[in-house]
Order: structure tokens, then C-alpha cells, then sequence
């Protein structure tokens, strides 16, 4: 590949290619996400690589693997184009009647589309469904169409056309105005408007400045840095270059989660190949703006998603965060200057330059602008990636985009912010998602993990089940996150196994108080808002779990039971057959009996049992 | 460690420029190499990249991403992600280890298998998941994994 | 020089000194841990902490690492702070009962129990050490390893050091390594804490009343309540 000396081959290009990749050309597109490969999906692009190959049917057909769609819990996803008809769940079984039927002769096979659950009409395409027509793409949206491991697609699209704008017309103070007019704040959890961190970032003093981009996406349930990065690679590259260019930084780096290896594969083919078409590295462009970007690969700690901690882990340390005292804008990695942003920030920055500040400003609400992408988890129907305003109400979220809760059971509460954030009740489900509401109800944006959690979750043990991550997350540093978190953790094993009292509850909030006051760094700081988050909104069930020894959700296994129904056991035996500790006992054709000394509360009987015999109490 | 795993080792340092912000980086490829970090390598790296071996031991066992002694030859991986968590993740953790008799971290006596808790996977939509030597398994029950790992022990699934 | 705000009085600072060296130059003093004047400043037990004022509202910050500036005002025995490394310390002394050092910080502070569930621990992770062999005597023999709650000091693979030249300064500079005493009331976790009670006008006020030593002796709220009135819940906020 030839590199591009001037903005105006750049354009030239994409003109030229517009025509190649025409929309209307007969393509199949399937997500090659690691959600959609963890379903086979790899599999499907294969039966599909082999059966165009049979049919030789390889020049006109097009077969194009793409970044994450976002309706995870339907994957693989395949999109016909040019009808733009969407395939859900298929199989490398259904590849020869798909290529045979639908992109041959245009049929729609009715088995492999969409039906919502609630109104059971079918969807063609992604515009029929509820799932989509709640959210506003306008970051995730161009996933659909590019194979990320190919940088002429991103820039048929547009791409790298706001880093020619800003490199053309742009100074950097205007890039930052920009930045700082449009509203866009840290996606990364803190919200911290992102044009003043650049600004200072520039008016340090010290070289060579940084920026860096933090993918190390530690929440448990949130993925969507981690798509975005697979699925769109160049988009944060180019939303980086201009950052530095904007502060004055020539080296950037992209710091990825040891887990996300498919991220941090297409990020490093798209860095080499971004560098040999000369839009990055030296002379980008032919405007002397040099911009080199290098990959550093975590190590399995939560606790390098905190901004110090990253730094200290690229200078080749233990992830120990420092006090922010002396912030890192002013002395960051290797003591100088740091401008450290979240990946879906850098993927907001090209949006911006491109449509403009007041464009992007009439999205969302008056504190939180623009649009955020959630990972919807949990107990929910549609699980998956979605991009909606700032401002969406949960109830949109659960129900429309959603489509509601898993099994027909009630929504108890919505899980938001990972281990720093909280949960949000289901009376409060009218509330909208935006950063100063949810700081208000002693919660917080977190990256984008929304864990739905219904009847059958206890909150004590979420509480606890987050302490716990933490735990063996924190740096061990600082006496009250390192000794706190330990005391934490005894305290709610206790509750949890029906020893619990009620000074206990009193201790949790004092020392909840103390790790939020006195820790080092954001980790211990917010350590606590599990706990004071689920004591905040449904102290009923610390109380039962205290007071009454009961789990009212029926999950604490020192509180709960399993015993057989005499009236509706057949006496089939299958219950005795599965249980790993041999505790059922019973004759055939007789009602069982589950011995308590034995059970160890795994639940395989009840998972088992055809006729809801096996009760717990 | 022989002349020739040195070497090995040597190469990987070469590849990364020797350099200190690639560490964690080279710790993986030489992970991926020879199943965990051995000791001598270790004082390998430290030589090489003039970083005291205090600082090199010290941040390798930080990281939770590596071990500093050997594994089974079949690594599980049992995701405590939340939203696992709230599809009962913990009773298939529960259920792996009372089948390996093993808890997490260790491996078994034949060094077969060892096992490890991993932070989310990001594919929440197949949750639980166990994770067979990268392979994902999801929708995973207490009685579904006592089934997989029974076929994966006579050989049945995966290698 | 710079001029701070210490406990509402105006006060020069100079400008390389920590918060803490500051405060201790006006002759008050604040419980530390991890802290030496001869080695580097770490940050990690908390138990300097001190409210400033600024931004958006007063923050809790550890002196030791915390630098002065021009305007800079500090409340150095405020009812959070007071009561904030109260608390830190009785999670340091769960952590390490058998601590001569935290064990009069403790009696120091008007500790009087411990509700924590006790780890007897013998290292109270200040690095003291790590920064003595590093900065002091140039080794590094002994560092940090593993994380969080598994958290250790020790040479890499446990092994016998080469870089170690025995000179015992790890040792002569443990908090942790002066065990307690073992009378007159040495049951539980907290030792027999041999001097004065807590400092009662906190009960009363939102700061202490004098800075005449770690604990008020009590003198001017008993003259108070010898007047027959408490002071009221109203009053207190002066």
C-alpha cells in the first residue's frame, strides 16, 4: 500500500473506492465479535467461505466479516444486503439454504428471523425491531459495515476525514474549543469533561506529552470498549490523533485488557495498517503532524483501569495507583504530561469534528451529551450492546429496547457502574440515564455495565459478590481499601450465612464511610457503593437476613432449603440420579427425600425435576 | 532452564526491543511459551532489561494473568462475571470443583487440569460460561458441567 | 515561602515541605506509619490524614504526600479527621494486634475497642523496610509482591538474597517488629493502654478544644457540666 502524501489523495481514494463499495452489491455480512464467535459464529463464516467457494459463486457474492451489531443474545448475526434482511442464531447448517434461497433468489426464510416476544410479529430487518429503533447508532452504527481488519472500508465510510479537517483547517486550540463546545465528558466512568482535561493537558509544560487510551475495561458485564475496539478499531485511532494533536503529543498508546486478545489483534493490524497508508506515524498526511501509537497488553488487574495505576503499569511497575494530588495531566506517564481517555471517548472525538459541537449537543441532556453504549446483561431478554442519548429512561432500556425481563419474572433492580457504581431500584425506573442523576441517587455511569436483576436475586449477596471481586482486585496499598475490603467481606459472609447482627450493619456503614474518605485511589474510594447502595435501597433484606435468618430471594445458601414435595413427586427418580453428594433418597414410584446433612445447595435437582416437586425454602 | 530455552527467551526480549514498557507483554509470550514464568527466566528478563529482579518478581506476581509455577495440561476457566453471577455461575463453580477436587488456583494432582476464575468474558449472552482451554461452553448448569467435564475427561470433546 | 491556613491561623510554609512537614513544625503532631523523614514518602497506611478545604467541598488527604500551596487551609483535628484515623488505625491494629507501635497509637488516640475480626498478621505492609534497603542501602534485596489482601513483603522467589549484606536496617526500622507488652490487662486485641480516655469535647464540638496533646484531658467540658448544662445539640455547630 502507497501511502497517502495529502488530504486530497485521501479523498480521492474514498471516491474511488464509493464506487467499489457500493451498498446495493449483493454482500453477506456476519459479526465477527468474540459474543458472535463464542456462538460459532466462526464456523458460519467458514460454511460460508466453503459453500460460495462450491458454488464459485466467490466474485459476485460478497462475504464480509463485521464489528459487533450489538443483539448479542441473538447471535451470529448475518445481514443479507442489499435487502439489508437479518438472519438471527444461525447455523453453519443453515448456510446452503441461505446462499440457495435468500441471496440467490431474494426469499426471506421465515425460521431464521426475528420475533419479538411480546407482539410475535417478525422482523425483516434491523429498522422492524425494537431492539434497534430505541437506540441511536451513531457510534456503533458503522460496525455494520466495515470489516475491521480492512482500513479501506472505514475510510469508504468517511473515515479519517475529521483528521483531515482538523489537520486542514484546525488549530489545536480550535480542536479543543470544539471538543469542549460539543459537551462530551470521560466515558469511562468519571465524566470528566473531556475538552477541559485537554486543555490543560496543552498548557503543561513538559515533553514528549502522551495519550493514551484506557481499554482496560475491567467491570464485570461490560464489553462495549471491548467491541468497539474489535469492531472499529481505526475510529479510536483516529479520535487519539487528533487528541494529540490538540495537546502537543506525538506517542500515544492503547493499553488493553490481557482477556480481550481479538481487541487488541485488530487494533494492532489496524495501527500497522493506518501506518502504511501514512496516517499514522511520521508526517501524517504530508503536515508534519508525527503520531505513533504502541500496544501494551495488561495483566489481569481491575485495578490498571484507574488512570495512575495504567501509567504505572506501561512504566513496566506494580499497578499501584498514586494520590492525584498533582494531577496527570500536569505529570503523568513517566512524569510528563497525560491526556488518559476511555475508548468510547476517542470514538466520540471523529463524530464530533465531522458533524460539529452543535450537532452533537442537541443529543442528550443538558449536563450529559451525546449518546452512551450500554452492555445490557444480566436478567434480561435481549442481552447486548446498545447505543442510546444521554437521557434514555431505564424503563426504555428494560422494556422497549430490552424487551423486558427473562422468564416472565418481576425487575428488582438495575445494576449500573460495575463494582464502583449501584443499583437503581425498580420504583426508580423512570429515571434517566445521565451522569449528575445517577451521582445523585449514590450511584454512577461506570463505563457501560447494566446488570438486570430480578425476583430471584439477593441483594446481600450481590453486595457481597462485588466486595468480594474487589477484594481480590485492590493494589493492597491503602490500609482502608486493602484491610476494608477484608473486614467488608467477613462481615457480609456473616449476614449472608445467618450470622449476622445488627451492630454489624452499623459497623459496615462506618467503615463504608472511612473507605470512601480515606482510600488513595478511585478503587477504594468507591469500594463501598455496593454496600451503601443495596443497605440504601433494600435494608428490608439486610434485615431479613439478620433478623429473621431468612434470604427472602432464596440464594444464600446458609439460609435456604431443598426439600421435596410429597405431593407432587412421582417418584421418577431423576432427582436422585444428578445429585453429585447422594442425599436424595426414595424408592421407585414413592415421593423422595432430600437429606439436609448431605444437600449442598447445588440446585442440579431441581434443575431436573419435571414436575416442580423439589421446593426451596 | 537449557542454553536453548534461554535462547528462546532471549529472541522474545529481542522482538520487544528490550523494552521496559512491554513487560507485562513479554511476560505473556514467554507464558504462552512455556506454560508459566519460570525463575529463570525471570532473571533473563531482569538482566536484560536492567530492571532490578525485586521489581521484575514483584510485578509478575501482581498480575494475576500469570503464574510462576506450572499448570495442568487443560486449563478451566469458570466466569464470575455478574451477569454469570446472577445466572448462578456459583453453584458451576461449585460443581467443577467438587468434580476436579480442586479449588480455584490449583491443579489437579495428575496435572491434567488446572483451574482459574475469570473475570467477565464479555459474552454475557451465553452465560455461565466455562472456558476449556479457550473454548467457550455456555449455558452452563451445575449438571451440564458435571457432563462436560466427564466428556472431556474420556476424551469426547476438545483435544 | 508560601502562606497556609493551619486550624484558621495564618501560617508560612516552605514551599518544597509536605503538609505534613509543615504541621509538624508548629509544634502539633498527627499519628504516622509509613512515614519517615529520611525516606521517600509512600502514602499507604493513612493514618496522617487531615481535612483541606477547596474545590468543591473538603477533602481528607494524607499530609505526608500531600504538598503546600499559597491559600492552602488545613484542619488538622476536625471531628472527621479525628474520627476517620481512629478508624483506620483499629483496622491496622485487626491487622496486627502484636504491634508495640500501633498499640500506643492506639491508647494515644483514645481507642478502647477493636470490633474488627483480628488477621494476626505480622507485617503491617508500611514498606518501611522495601524503602530502607532501596534508598538507604542501595539494595532492593526485599520488595512487594502479590496484591490485595495477599499482599507481602519478601525477596523474589522467597530465596536467599544475594544483594542482602545483613545489616539489620529492615529490622531497626519495623514498626511492627517491637512486639506489646504483656500486662496488666494484656487479653483481647487491644493491649492495656496505659494512658489517658478519649478526648470528650469532641462530643460536644466539631473540633477539639486544644492542642495540648493527643487526647483532651476533659478539664473544660467537666468545668462546663459542673455549671449544670450540657451544652445542647443547637450549640454545637459555633
Amino acid at each position: 500500500m502507497r501511502a497517502l502524501r495529502s488530504v486530497g489523495e485521501l479523498d480521492a481514494a474514498r471516491a474511488a473506492l464509493r464506487d467499489q463499495r457500493r451498498l446495493d452489491r449483493p454482500c453477506i455480512t456476519i459479526c465477527s465479535g468474540t459474543g458472535c464467535h463464542a456462538l460459532e459464529g466462526g464456523k458460519v463464516y467458514e460454511a460460508f467461505e466453503e459453500e460460495l467457494r462450491k458454488r464459485r459463486l466467490g466474485d459476485r457474492i460478497g462475504l464480509k466479516p463485521t464489528g459487533c451489531r450489538g443483539f448479542c443474545e441473538r447471535g451470529p448475526i448475518v445481514v443479507v444486503r442489499p435487502q439489508g434482511i437479518l438472519y438471527q442464531r444461525v447455523e453453519a447448517g443453515h448456510v446452503p439454504d441461505i446462499i440457495s434461497r435468500t441471496v440467490l433468489k431474494g426469499e426471506i426464510i421465515e425460521d431464521l428471523l426475528y420475533v419479538d416476544p411480546t407482539t410475535g410479529e417478525k422482523a425483516v430487518a434491523m429498522g422492524d425491531m425494537a431492539f434497534y429503533r430505541g437506540q441511536e447508532r451513531v457510534i456503533m452504527g458503522d460496525n455494520d459495515e466495515l470489516n475491521p481488519g480492512d482500513i479501506w472500508d472505514y475510510i469508504a465510510i468517511g473515515g479519517y476525514g475529521a483528521l483531515g479537517k482538523v489537520l486542514t483547517k484546525m488549530t489545536p486550540s480550535q480542536v479543543i474549543e470544539e471538543i469542549k463546545l460539543s459537551g462530551l465528558r470521560g466515558r469511562g466512568g468519571g465524566g470528566f469533561p473531556t475538552g477541559r482535561k485537554w486543555e490543560s493537558c496543552r498548557l503543561a509544560k513538559g515533553e514528549p506529552k502522551y495519550v493514551i487510551c484506557n481499554a482496560d475495561e475491567g467491570d464485570p458485564g461490560a464489553y462495549s470498549n471491548r467491541s468497539l475496539l474489535e469492531g472499529n478499531p481505526h475510529k479510536v485511532l483516529e479520535g487519539m490523533a487528533i487528541g494529540a494533536y490538540a495537546v502537543g503529543s506525538s506517542r500515544g498508546y492503547v493499553y488493553v485488557r490481557t482477556e480481550y486478545p481479538l481487541a487488541t489483534k485488530n487494533v494492532q493490524i489496524a495501527i500497522k495498517q493506518a501506518g502504511e497508508l501514512g496516517l499514522l506515524g511520521r508526517n501524517i498526511l504530508g503536515f508534519g503532524f508525527d503520531f505513533s501509537v504502541k500496544v501494551v497488553s495488561g495483566g489481569g488487574a481491575f485495578v490498571c483501569g484507574e488512570s495512575t495505576a495504567l501509567m504505572a503499569s506501561i512504566e513496566g511497575r506494580r499497578g499501584e495507583p498514586r494520590p492525584k494530588y498533582v494531577h496527570s495531566v500536569t505529570r503523568g506517564l513517566w512524569d510528563k504530561p497525560t491526556s488518559l481517555n476511555n475508548v468510547e471517548t476517542w470514538a466520540n472525538v471523529p463524530l464530533i469534528i465531522e458533524r460539529g459541537a452543535e450537532w452533537y449537543s442537541q443529543i442528550g441532556t443538558i449536563g450529559s451529551k451525546g449518546t452512551k453504549v450500554f452492555s445490557l446483561v444480566g436478567k434480561i431478554n435481549n442481552t447486548g450492546l446498545v447505543e442510546v442519548p444521554m437521557g434514555t429512561t431505564f424503563q426504555q432500556m428494560i422494556y422497549n429496547i430490552g424487551g423486558g425481563i427473562r422468564d416472565g419474572k418481576k425487575l428488582k433492580a438495575v445494576q449500573i457502574g460495575g463494582p464502583s457504581g449501584g443499583c437503581i431500584p425498580s420504583h426508580l425506573m423512570g429515571m434517566p440515564i445521565d451522569y449528575d442523576a445517577l451521582t445523585q441517587v449514590g450511584s454512577m455511569m461506570g463505563s457501560g455495565g447494566m446488570v438486570v436483576m430480578d425476583e430471584d436475586t439477593c441483594m446481600v449477596d450481590i453486595a457481597r459478590y462485588f466486595v468480594n471481586f474487589l477484594k481480590d482486585e485492590s493494589c493492597g496499598k491503602c490500609t482502608p481499601c486493602r484491610e476494608g475490603l477484608y473486614q467488608m467481606a467477613e462481615i457480609l459472609e456473616d449476614i449472608s450465612a445467618g450470622r449476622g447482627t445488627g451492630p454489624q450493619l452499623e459497623l459496615l456503614q462506618q467503615l463504608a464511610d472511612v473507605m470512601r474518605d480515606a482510600s488513595l485511589c478511585a478503587l477504594g474510594q468507591t469500594a463501598a457503593n455496593p454496600v451503601l447502595t443495596t443497605v440504601r435501597h433494600f435494608k428490608d433484606e439486610y434485615e431479613s437476613h439478620i433478623h429473621d435468618r431468612k434470604c427472602p430471594a432464596r440464594v444464600c445458601r446458609g439460609l435456604i432449603k431443598y426439600s421435596v414435595d410429597p405431593g407432587k413427586c412421582t417418584g421418577c427418580g431423576r432427582c436422585l440420579k444428578v445429585c453429585p453428594e447422594d442425599a436424595i433418597k426414595g424408592e421407585k414410584k414413592k415421593p423422595h427425600e432430600i437429606d439436609p446433612a448431605r444437600c449442598i445447595k447445588c440446585g442440579a435437582c431441581r434443575d431436573e425435576c419435571k414436575f416442580d416437586a423439589v421446593l426451596k425454602v | 532452564m537449557n542454553e536453548t530455552d534461554i535462547s528462546k527467551i532471549d529472541s522474545m526480549i529481542d522482538r520487544y526491543n528490550a523494552d521496559k514498557e512491554l513487560l507485562v507483554s513479554l511476560f505473556k509470550e514467554i507464558q504462552a511459551k512455556f506454560g508459566y514464568l519460570p525463575q529463570d527466566a525471570l532473571s533473563r528478563v531482569s538482566e536484560r532489561l536492567g530492571i532490578s529482579m525485586g521489581q521484575v518478581y514483584g510485578v509478575a506476581t501482581f498480575y494475576k494473568a500469570f503464574d510462576l509455577r506450572p499448570r495442568g495440561r487443560h486449563r478451566i476457566g469458570v466466569c464470575l462475571g455478574t451477569a454469570c453471577h446472577v445466572r448462578r455461575a456459583e453453584e458451576v463453580l461449585q460443581r467443577v470443583e467438587r468434580e476436579l477436587g480442586i479449588r480455584d488456583g490449583e491443579s489437579t494432582k495428575d496435572m491434567q487440569y488446572s483451574l482459574r476464575t475469570v473475570n467477565c468474558l464479555g459474552a454475557c449472552a451465553l452465560g455461565p460460561i466455562v472456558m476449556i482451554d479457550g473454548e467457550y461452553h455456555g449455558r452452563m448448569t451445575s449438571k451440564k458441567v458435571a457432563e462436560l467435564l466427564k466428556k472431556h475427561r474420556s476424551g469426547k470433546v476438545g483435544t | 515561602m508560601v502562606k497556609i491556613k493551619l486550624n484558621g491561623v495564618e501560617a508560612w510554609a516552605q514551599d518544597d515541605w509536605s503538609l505534613l512537614d509543615a504541621i509538624r513544625f508548629y509544634g502539633l503532631n498527627l499519628p504516622t506509619l509509613c512515614h519517615h523523614d529520611g525516606l521517600e514518602e509512600y502514602g499507604g497506611c493513612r493514618l496522617c490524614l487531615v481535612e483541606v478545604e477547596g474545590g468543591s467541598r473538603p477533602r481528607l488527604v494524607t499530609s505526608c504526600t500531600h504538598p503546600v500551596w499559597e491559600g492552602l487551609s488545613v484542619r488538622t483535628h476536625s471531628k472527621w479527621a479525628v474520627e476517620t484515623r481512629k478508624l483506620v488505625l483499629e483496622l491496622l491494629l485487626a491487622r496486627c494486634p502484636t504491634s508495640k507501635t500501633l498499640q500506643d497509637m492506639g491508647a494515644k488516640m483514645g481507642l478502647t475497642e477493636v470490633r474488627f475480626k483480628p488477621r494476626y498478621e505480622d507485617c503491617v505492609l508500611c514498606g518501611l523496610c522495601v524503602r530502607i534497603c532501596k534508598e538507604q542501602m542501595r539494595s532492593g534485596a526485599i520488595g512487594f509482591v502479590n496484591r490485595g489482601e495477599d499482599s507481602d513483603i519478601t525477596t523474589p522467589f522467597d530465596a536467599a538474597s544475594e544483594e542482602c549484606r545483613r545489616c539489620g536496617g529492615c529490622m531497626y526500622i519495623c514498626p511492627a517488629c517491637q512486639s506489646r507488652c504483656e500486662g496488666p490487662r494484656a487479653r483481647g486485641v487491644l493491649c492495656g493502654s496505659c494512658l489517658s480516655p478519649s478526648p470528650t469535647c469532641l462530643d460536644a464540638y466539631d473540633d477539639v478544644k486544644c492542642y495540648m496533646s493527643e487526647t483532651a484531658c476533659g478539664t473544660c467540658i467537666g468545668r462546663l457540666q459542673q455549671g449544670g448544662t450540657r451544652r445542647s445539640e443547637s450549640d454545637r455547630k459555633e
